[in-house]
């Protein structure tokens, strides 16, 4: 009986010092990795943010100058989420927002969207999808230049009943045998202006938040 | 170790008991990524480094573990491998991380680094196990590589696409296309493309192996001991 207790014991002793031996690999790594993910992740964040807001609109550093805005029935979001935004010599003039259309034809599409202090589009792309290849998926702009037809669209030019696709009598291209995609994109952007527009000062406030937002 | 057991570890990786084709383990990853040529290879090359670096980890602490934990010891080192493999993919490789990422930690359940370890590792010491695992790694990459080739060429008309996320923003122009103004064939590229593309390789494989069990058959006055052991192979 004791020899068992004993053997159990020591095998048990055994697995704890591997356990132990792969939390410090793994912690090592992972504050040794940790600096150049942030930087790797914060330069792809750059081109795509440069991709759909003109470097003539900010001179600012945009990727610091963020807004955590919490999550929204109109963004579509249920996390909290990060505005950046866009400055020309201390005046906003542009504000990236994130933003979900969760009825796409396989789930949710994440987007990004710049819009202008006045409320004008300056560029929308798509981050994640899981549209069908070859078919949902020309909303890529890697596909398709058919994501550029928000570029200039505002809400002061186009009624609610504008933001919907052509099949449902809006102003909106898409590919035939592929609507539900493009129309679930439509009503998210449509919605994301909607709320810019009711959030407008609380997104351009600010400059430097320090850590007590204001939610 | 000598000249020939390095020969017979890679022959048995990269073609008699290829992992893709032969022993069909790991065919969760070899399905999902095979899609392009640069998703198939590079998933292939970040299997065998695990194989390689759990291979030769595991081997000379093979005699301190007890055989009732061995599998959760063994599995606890692949999966801190294949976390660390992550990290530094996700720090120095960010494009590729963000096409491979959610397929990474399924290198952890990939049974195929567990059967080496297993059957190989466990056994051998340190050198012959990291080997065993690069060939089998590698046999893994190869039969990648071509389903990626067979489906991307298939399925798009072209070949390599994505090399830049891979190599860097040098290597944008090494797209291949292989058929120009190609519409595209889609079943190639969803995952039924996978199974068939999968089908035709194993046949093709199988088809050879025969070839070569006949030829050897038709003239063994030639070669004396040719067919016994040709018809083991």
């Amino acid at each position: 009986m004791k020899r068992i207790a004993r053997s159990s014991l020591q095998t048990a002793a055994n697995l704890v010092f591997f356990a132990v031996l792969a939390t410090a690999i793994l912690s090592t790594t992972f504050f040794m990795t940790r600096d150049a993910i942030v930087k790797s992740e914060e330069a792809v964040k750059l081109k795509l943010i440069m991709q759909i807001v003109p470097s003539t609109l900010f001179d600012n550093d945009i990727i610091q100058d963020k807004l955590s805005i919490p999550a929204s029935e109109l963004l579509g979001t249920d996390d909290e989420t990060i505005a950046y935004r866009a400055r020309l010599k201390g005046e906003p003039t542009a504000v990236v927002l994130e933003s979900v259309a969760p009825d796409g034809y396989s789930g949710r599409i994440s987007l990004v969207l710049a819009v202008r202090a006045n409320g004008e589009l300056a560029g929308v792309r798509v981050v994640a999808h899981k549209e069908t290849p070859g078919l949902g998926d020309y909303i890529e702009l890697t596909k398709s230049t058919w994501i550029t037809v928000f570029d200039g669209k505002s809400r002061a030019a186009y009624k609610d009943a504008d933001w919907k696709v052509k099949k449902d009598g809006g102003q909106f291209e898409h590919m035939a045998g592929a609507t539900i995609t493009p129309r679930a994109i439509v009503k998210a952007v449509n919605k994301a202006l909607i709320y810019f527009e009711e959030n407008r000062d609380k997104l351009f406030a600010a400059a430097e938040p320090k850590k007590e937002e204001a939610k | 170790m000598n000249l020939q057991e390095t020969k017979d570890i890679f022959y048995n990786g990269l073609w008699k008991q290829n992992p893709g084709i032969v022993q069909l383990l790991g065919l969760c990853p070899l399905l999902a990524v095979s899609s392009t040529v640069v998703n198939g290879v590079s998933l292939g090359l970040a299997t065998a480094l695990v194989m390689a670096l759990s291979g030769a980890s595991i081997a000379p602490i093979r005699s301190y573990v007890p055989n009732e934990i061995r599998i959760p010891v063994f599995i606890l080192i692949i999966a801190v491998l294949v976390t660390v493999v992550k990290y530094l993919m996700n720090a120095y490789m960010y494009g590729l991380f963000v096409v491979l990422g959610i397929f990474i930690p399924l290198i952890v359940t990939n049974c195929i680094v567990l059967a080496r370890v297993e059957a190989f590792a466990s056994k051998n010491s340190a050198l012959p196990s990291a080997l065993d695992g690069i060939a089998m790694g590698l046999g893994l990459t190869a039969v990648l590589g071509a389903l990626g080739a067979m489906r991307e060429i298939i399925g798009k008309g072209t070949l390599f696409s994505g090399i830049d996320l891979a190599l860097g923003d040098m290597a944008q122009g090494w797209v291949l296309h292989v058929i120009p103004d190609y519409k595209g064939f889609l079943l190639a590229i969803l995952p039924p493309g996978a199974f068939i593309g999968l089908g035709l390789l194993i046949a093709g494989k199988n088809w050879l192996n025969l070839r070569a069990e006949q030829k050897a058959r038709s003239k063994p006055a030639t070669v004396a001991n040719a067919s016994p052991e040709a018809a083991q192979g």
